[in-house]
């Protein structure tokens, strides 16, 4: 295309944030930090390939500040871009497209996001602080 | 009305020649992805990776080491399908978007032989 500078017409920027927008490239974002943290998953995954004495590396960097605050960071990206996934599976079966479904489905996803989050750092937690 | 000619449904391709496939890799590792993530982040919540022993010993156990392999399998397929799409839709200068394009594909083939590759060797030491 050509690099002219010529008027658009109104664009996203014209529009109030809106539930379904705002879910939308919050999908998205989740996603490609997801995308990216699954190469930490990866780095996780070959040290304890190679031994206690390479994974006890790994397990230092995870115990960090930095580390648990990553850890964190991906475990909810990793729930909201489930349960909204799962969202999108309904749409892809043509079930929950009227305005008030897609609002109330919305809300669901982000109260299973935190819910499920919360549920899963508690049960870390009550196991001695693992991982 | 029918707006497609025979041709058309015989070929069975839009003019991007590929997207059902993509469109349909992303949903069917989705749907692996939905029904795994929630047993792995519960292992992980449960047990944490404290105790190598155990990780071992999880991982000795071939359905374990199996599923941990489609679940790797199916994460960084999912993940580059996805990248491929936000590179599509948001690098605009074409150079740079072929160069990421061939990076996201060559990465995450890189990093799905490697975690197969990590799998079988933690389901092997004994």
């Amino acid at each position: 295309m050509s690099a002219h500078k010529r008027p658009l017409s109104p664009h996203l920027q014209v529009y109030n944030p809106q539930i379904t927008s705002v879910m939308s490239i919050l999908h998205r974002m989740t996603g490609v930090v997801l995308a990216l943290g699954s190469l930490g998953l990866l780095w996780v995954l070959t040290s304890l390939s190679m031994g206690p004495e390479a994974f006890s590396g790994t397990k230092a960097c995870l115990d960090g500040t930095f580390g648990r605050l990553a850890v964190f960071v991906f475990s909810l990206c990793l729930m909201y871009h489930l349960f909204n996934g799962v969202r999108h599976l309904f749409w892809d079966i043509g079930k929950g497209y009227d305005l008030a479904t897609v609002t109330r489905s919305g809300l669901l996803v982000l109260a299973l996001a935190a819910l499920s989050t919360a549920g899963l750092w508690l049960l870390a937690g009550s196991n001695g602080g693992a991982l | 009305m029918k707006y497609r000619n025979a041709l058309a449904n015989a070929h069975g391709l839009g003019p991007a020649k590929s997207g059902l496939r993509h469109w349909w890799m992303q949903r069917l590792t989705a749907v692996v992805l939905a029904l795994l993530t929630p047993f792995a982040v519960y292992c992980l919540a449960k047990y944490g990776i404290s105790d190598y022993a155990q990780i071992k010993s999880l991982f000795a156990q071939p359905m374990f080491s199996g599923l941990s392999a489609l679940y790797v399998l199916a994460l960084f397929w999912h993940a580059q399908l996805g990248l491929q799409v936000v590179v599509e839709d948001y690098i605009h200068s074409p150079g740079l978007e072929i160069a990421l394009q061939a990076a996201i594909k060559i990465v995450y083939s890189l990093a799905s032989a490697v975690a197969v590759i990590a799998i079988v060797r933690l389901s092997l030491i004994a």
